[in-house]
């Protein structure tokens, strides 16, 4: 059980990324971004494609967010320059990535130019690497032997992966609130909260639209690379569904934690990655489900998530009116009796 | 400076619903200049707006703002010369971004975007300054969101966001017509205000006749796409509501409509 959610928690904060990526498109920008689906699986490809080529897995992941960087520019330029619908421009990019990302990966194959699936089960990945330093330190038997006096029985193997994708997520979490106050940021959300105004404050909105989707699915490429190396495979079908889970843990989070300032929200919405990868885990719990039933259980969770806070919100309000009216009726029958009290002097 | 010269536009052309929007206009405006422009609903008073803010381009004619030809410069472009304020009180700000991130928008408009912090401490102070000319109390606001604010004070921070670079042209397109007459009062008195601090180079288009004659000066009327009647300085404060009227009967041979929610006296 503690494996399992301890597995949960760093795949958590590993998908954070990626859900503040969809925070950006979805929620900044005002634009339901579907391209998310492919750029995910193109930065797990490119990584995992670098990495058997043997190029350090630094680098692969550097290259990776910058070609989502590229995916999330061109969805832009289909909107803006192609004048095509938000969601139908998402679903054409994350379409044509699909055969993209297979190329992408075929180039490690010799006997096609296609390929679905690179395991990366003996290369040296980012956590790898990290590891090898990280065991130097020592820290884990320390952390472990703290937990055994708790009596805790399952322990993780090492606490090196949670270390470091906590430090890569907190500082993606600091440039995206630094970058949302720039200048360059300050337009960018007012693209999304009033086009008309802040394109008469001259700000091309054309451009701000192509950066902040090419930001956006830069941070899910690179998810998508993290992802890979964690999971020690990439695969084309990794990606389907992505944005439902982007979408659930920004919902959640804000549910929980509120969006009274950016800093706030994208805090909120990593915890809400976090939440997600939880409940998730304590879903496949239960013995009736199969890993197949993922994408249901995330479909129920996020229109759970929608539908929930409407159906609370309306249950508040009449109770809230239930007693405002329950008070003033009390309230004029008050004041009755105080007249009729005041009146009967005057008749004797 | 701003020069239109033989500004044509067609709406639907060749349709049933062709309208001749704009008729060969010419308008010039000196610097300094505050116009205010009158005339039915339909008479181009809009559109003459939205072209000079490049919301819309003309069919022929050229738009000079200080010697510069701005006709094929893009919206976006253009507005690092002029601020505009629209009916709507809604339209000028971005509701979810707290009043000072909205003045750091405004403030960046005629200089280019970068990495810089939008808000730091130095401008901040320059807003707070800013807002408190406005005597809104909204300088110690400047963390609210935007959306929380009356329609009145949304305006009225339009208006500073407007000038806050001192444009070469300001319009304003009816901007007190969706407020309550307490509140477009109040709007009218910071429009004077914030005009006559940097003597803007202005144009107001306005349904209300006495505001027309208030503020300003010079006046135009239109109709049909056409400037009927100019009245410069002078004239313009002996002019009254009345003479108004009397002079489109003349031109026109017909009586203005005189709507009371279209003109209201």
């Amino acid at each position: 059980m503690f494996a399992a959610l301890f597995g949960s928690v760093e795949q958590g904060i590993i998908y954070a990324i990626m859900a503040l990526g969809v925070y950006l498109s979805f929620r900044v920008l005002d634009f339901p971004d579907l391209t998310v689906d492919g750029s995910f699986v193109t930065g797990a490809a490119v990584a995992a494609t670098m990495i058997i080529f043997g190029y350090d897995p630094m680098l692969a992941t550097a290259v990776a967010l910058l070609i989502g960087f590229l995916a999330g520019c061109i969805t832009g330029l289909l909107h803006t320059k192609g004048k095509i619908n938000p969601l139908l421009s998402g679903i054409l990019m994350m379409i044509a990535l699909y055969s993209i990302n297979l190329r992408i990966m075929g180039t490690t194959s010799t006997s096609s130019v296609s390929r679905s699936n690179i395991p990366l089960l003996n290369e040296a990945t980012l956590f790898s690497k990290f590891h090898e330093f990280w065991s130097t330190l020592g820290i884990d038997n320390s952390i472990n032997s703290f937990f055994k006096m708790l009596g805790v029985q399952y322990l993780p193997g090492t606490w090196g992966t949670l270390f470091l994708m906590l430090i890569i997520t907190v500082v993606i979490k600091f440039i995206v609130d630094w970058f949302l106050q720039t200048e360059v940021g300050l337009a960018i959300r007012a693209t999304g909260d009033n086009k008309r105004m802040i394109r008469s404050l001259s700000a091309n909105t054309d451009t701000l639209v192509i950066i902040g989707l090419g930001v956006s699915n830069a941070l899910v490429a690179f998810s998508g690379a993290l992802i890979a190396q964690y999971g020690k495979f990439a695969d084309a079908a990794m990606g389907i569904g992505m944005i439902i889970a982007g979408l659930a843990s920004v919902i959640i989070g804000e549910a929980i934690f509120g969006t009274k300032t950016i800093m706030r929200t994208t805090l909120a919405i990593i915890i809400g990655a976090v939440i997600y990868r939880l409940v998730l885990a304590l879903a496949f719990r239960i013995k009736f489900f199969d890993p197949g039933d993922l994408k249901v259980i995330t479909a129920v969770i996020v229109i759970g998530a929608l539908v929930i806070p409407q159906f609370i919100e309306k249950r508040r309000e009449k109770t809230r009116k239930a007693k405002r009216h329950h008070d003033r009726v009390a309230e004029l029958a008050l004041t009755k009796e105080g007249t009729a009290i005041a009146e009967t002097p005057t008749n004797q | 400076m701003l020069k239109l010269q033989q500004i044509n536009k067609i709406f639907n052309e060749a349709t049933l619903d062709e309208k001749v929007a704009l008729d060969e206009i010419n308008l010039e405006l000196k610097s300094g200049d505050f116009v205010t422009v009158i005339g039915s609903n339909g008479a181009g008073k809009s559109t003459m707006l939205n072209m000079i803010s490049g919301a819309l381009s003309p069919d022929f004619g050229e738009i000079i703002i200080e010697d510069t030809n701005v006709t094929k410069l893009p919206e976006y472009k253009r507005s690092q010369m002029i601020g505009r304020v629209f009916q709507d009180p809604m339209a000028g700000t971005a509701p979810l971004m707290t009043i000072e991130e909205n003045l750091a928008m405004a403030y960046s408009r005629d200089k280019k975007r970068g990495f810089k912090r939008g808000v730091d401490k130095k401008r901040r102070e320059l807003f707070k300054e800013a807002l408190e000319t406005l005597h809104l109390n909204l300088e110690n606001r400047l963390n609210a969101k935007v959306g929380t604010l009356s329609g009145g004070e949304r305006q009225a921070l339009s208006l500073l966001m407007a000038t806050f670079t001192q444009p070469a042209i300001l319009l304003l397109d009816e901007h007190t017509a969706a407020l309550d007459p307490s509140r477009a009062e109040l709007i009218t008195n910071i429009t004077k205000q914030l005009v006559e601090k940097d003597r803007l180079t202005t144009l107001m288009v306005t349904h209300n006749m006495q505001q027309a004659l208030d503020l300003g000066n010079r006046l135009i009327m239109m109709d049909k796409g056409q400037i009927i009647l100019e009245v410069e300085a002078e004239e313009k404060k002996e002019l009254t509501i009345e003479k108004l009227m009397d002079e489109f009967q003349r031109i026109r041979g017909e009586k203005l409509t005189s709507d009371k929610a279209l003109l209201s006296i």
